[in-house]
């Protein structure tokens, strides 16, 4: 594996990442606004509240103090030293985003989109959540903004995740059980659509990742980029210098594109998104459509997704709730077209070997889909000189996945 | 002339109101399709808007979810329906149709074998709830390349410069979507509606269908004196998921009660 290659990591020709998506929400060809005609006026209400606001001096210092009190930022870069000797190999790096207030890098969005919302006059909330994370997240800042709060979450999700269930449900906010569909974060996602369709005048709702149409994607990845901007000063200020390789787990992808964004133009820094394989990529049961799907229009904007030949979304697949989704962020199928992000995939098996390695020998416990990450930094760590550096974004702690580990090892809690 | 435009014109002449039906292709059971869409016809359908099954219909109901699901189940797909249209049009020459669904189905196809494939079934019309104005030029062009008229939504929350902009680009009719949310919801408010239609009639001459919310004779009545036409959709689909294991023939007649009051209805104005 040669990650100096740059063929490999840059496009041909220069690209402004900063000037994407456009004014349509348009990555290249995927993001843009595809939803019915009722909620054409909301996003674009939402739209221009968000151009008006994010050069707005009073309210990123509000952004920003919030991170910095609330959620407890910046996030520590820590040198994962045993991990790395272990493995054998680069430097791998880690970002803590596993320390940050309910425990994932979900709470940098749900600040941001919380403050929106508070711009709004909205007094009632309502998010999707997979694993639970995002959930629990918007539950916590709609507690202290005093807002009505409601969660939907697949009914199979909900059976998974009664941890973060009952956790939603302390905080004040209803968790809606959805039995359509396959009763996972696609049906949850239908449903705060129909939801939002309904109760636009008095609702804000919050999406949890960089998909949905425009200007999700581009709100929730500046919301996330925080991650990248404290990444890079951090490795400038530790290090001496920009990491060679950063990689992040991918289901809609907010964490890595968190991570990712203020470091594309840095041409020398490679890019690597990690999808979940579930059972192996090549056995049709994961959850990696950038991986094994082809391009389509799912919940609101065009992406690579899961789907079979009628253009039906299939089931996907993962160890991991939180990547278990058919689609990703319209941005990622954009950086894989135009070859500045690799993205690879890590099975089932592998991520759980990460987790149980990362827990033993440095401490620290990573959420099953943070595992995934770990995972393929280590591989590629293997094959890189000592004095290489890998950042790999831990997005969220493990605690969460503790039943479904024991679970998978036979025992009960 | 595309058989929507001429079946309105005739409607208009005669003074009377378009009755479109919505159900889902291969609900309740494949076979039932062809049997219903001759039935709705038998009752005084005038336009058949079939819709096209997807495993996340985001802007529906959950009686149009459901519908949706069974169809699923029982394995249909985009050219089942091209097919049973084809086969509609072996007796019938004359009813639109309006294929309605989300546009990955249609997509995966391929835009532009979609249009050679419809126009070759025999279908009128398109309504993909998920493409606005935006999203919609490269399948609004194939489509008129071979005349099939592009349908758009126009909701409560339109403005009146979008409701310009999406009637420039469409063609049959225009389809007014007269509650907020999804298909099936709550109740009408039919001083909105009307304030809204005439906003509408302003700014387009396009012929005007109004939906959601439909499901008794009062209230196509009270809409059809609005508009050019009703839609009734979730009524019937509703009707679909008590007659499971039912033969085609019983799913039609099953459907009568539903329609029939609703002729009667619009017949009055």
């Amino acid at each position: 594996m040669n990650i100096n290659d740059n063929s490999k990591n840059q496009p041909e020709i220069a690209v402004d990442y900063k000037s994407f998506p456009d004014a349509l929400g348009r990555f290249g060809d995927y993001g843009g606004r595809f939803v019915s005609e009722t909620l054409i006026p909301a996003l674009d209400q939402l739209d221009e509240l968000y151009t008006r606001l994010k050069d707005d001096s009073t309210f990123q210092a509000e952004f920003d103090h919030d991170l910095a009190h609330y959620v407890g930022r910046p996030s520590p870069l820590y040198y994962a030293e045993r991990l790395s000797r272990d493995v054998g190999g680069a430097q791998i790096y880690l970002k803590r985003e596993d320390l940050n207030h309910t425990g994932a890098h979900k709470v940098n969005n749900t600040i941001g989109q919380a403050l929106l919302a508070k711009h709004t006059g909205k007094k009632r909330i309502i998010a999707e959540t997979g694993a639970g994370q995002h959930g629990v997240a918007t539950a916590t800042v709609a507690a202290r903004l005093g807002l009505e709060c409601q969660v939907f979450m697949g009914e199979e999700d909900v059976r998974r995740q009664a941890l973060n269930v009952y956790r939603m449900k302390l905080l004040g906010a209803e968790v809606i059980p959805v039995t359509s569909g396959s009763k996972t974060l696609k049906d949850a996602m239908n449903e705060a659509m129909r939801d939002w369709a309904t109760n636009v005048d008095d609702t804000f709702y919050i999406i949890g990742t960089v998909a949905g149409p425009h200007p999700y994607p581009l709100l929730v990845r500046d919301f996330q980029s925080v991650i990248g901007r404290e990444a890079r000063r951090q490795s400038l200020e530790q290090i001496g210098r920009l990491p060679d390789a950063l990689v992040a787990c991918v289901g809609g992808g907010s964490n890595a594109i968190g991570l990712f964004h203020p470091f594309l133009e840095d041409k020398d820094v490679s890019i690597y998104g990690v999808e979940a394989g579930g059972d192996g990529v090549e056995t049709g049961r994961h959850a990696a459509p950038l991986n094994d799907g082809i391009p389509g229009i799912l919940h609101g904007n065009r992406t690579y997704l899961m789907e079979d030949e009628d253009g039906q979304i299939i089931e996907t697949h993962s160890v991991s709730a939180g990547l278990d989704y058919p689609g990703v962020g319209p941005e990622h199928s954009w950086l894989k077209d135009i070859g500045r992000a690799n993205y690879v995939a890590i099975n089932d098996q592998e991520a759980l070997t990460s987790f149980r390695r990362l827990t033993q020998i440095e401490g620290i416990m990573p959420a099953l889909e943070s595992s995934h990450a770990v995972a393929y930094a280590e591989k590629l760590a293997r094959d890189l000189d000592k004095d290489k550096v890998i950042i790999v974004n831990l997005s969220g702690r493990g605690d969460k996945d503790i039943l479904t580990v024991a679970e998978i090892d036979g025992i009960k809690v | 002339m595309n058989r929507i435009t001429q079946c309105l014109q005739d409607l208009k002449a005669d003074g009377r109101k378009a009755l479109v039906s919505y159900v889902v292709s291969g609900d309740p059971s494949l076979g039932a399709t062809l049997p219903v869409m001759h039935e709705l016809v038998e009752q005084g359908v005038n336009i058949i808007e079939l819709g096209v099954a997807f495993s996340d219909p985001m802007a529906d109901g959950p009686v149009i979810q459901l519908g949706h699901e069974r169809a699923l189940a029982n394995g249909v797909s985009l050219r089942a329906t091209l097919a049973v249209v084809k086969e509609f049009r072996q007796t019938n020459q004359y009813t639109p149709i309006v294929l309605m669904g989300y546009a990955n189905p249609v997509l995966r196809m391929g835009y532009s074998e979609f249009a050679d494939a419809a126009l070759d079934a025999g279908i009128d019309g398109l309504l993909t709830v998920d493409l606005p104005p935006e999203e919609s030029i490269e399948l609004n062009l194939e489509l008129k390349r071979v005349g099939i008229e592009d349908i758009y939504l126009i909701a409560p929350t339109t403005k009146p410069e979008r409701i310009k902009k999406i009637a420039s680009l469409a063609g049959g009719f225009l389809y007014y979507v007269s509650l907020k949310g999804v298909t099936g919801a709550g109740h009408l408010d039919i001083d909105s509606v009307a304030a809204k239609v005439s906003e509408i009639r302003e700014l387009t001459d396009l012929p005007l269908c109004v939906g959601f919310g439909i499901k008794d004779a009062a209230t196509a009545k009270s809409v059809g004196q609005l508009a050019d036409g009703v839609v009734v959709g979730s009524a019937l689909v509703s009707v679909m998921g008590d007659c499971a294991g039912a033969s085609g023939k019983d799913v039609a007649k099953a459907l009568v009660d539903v329609v029939k009051p609703l002729r009667l209805g619009l017949d009055e104005l």
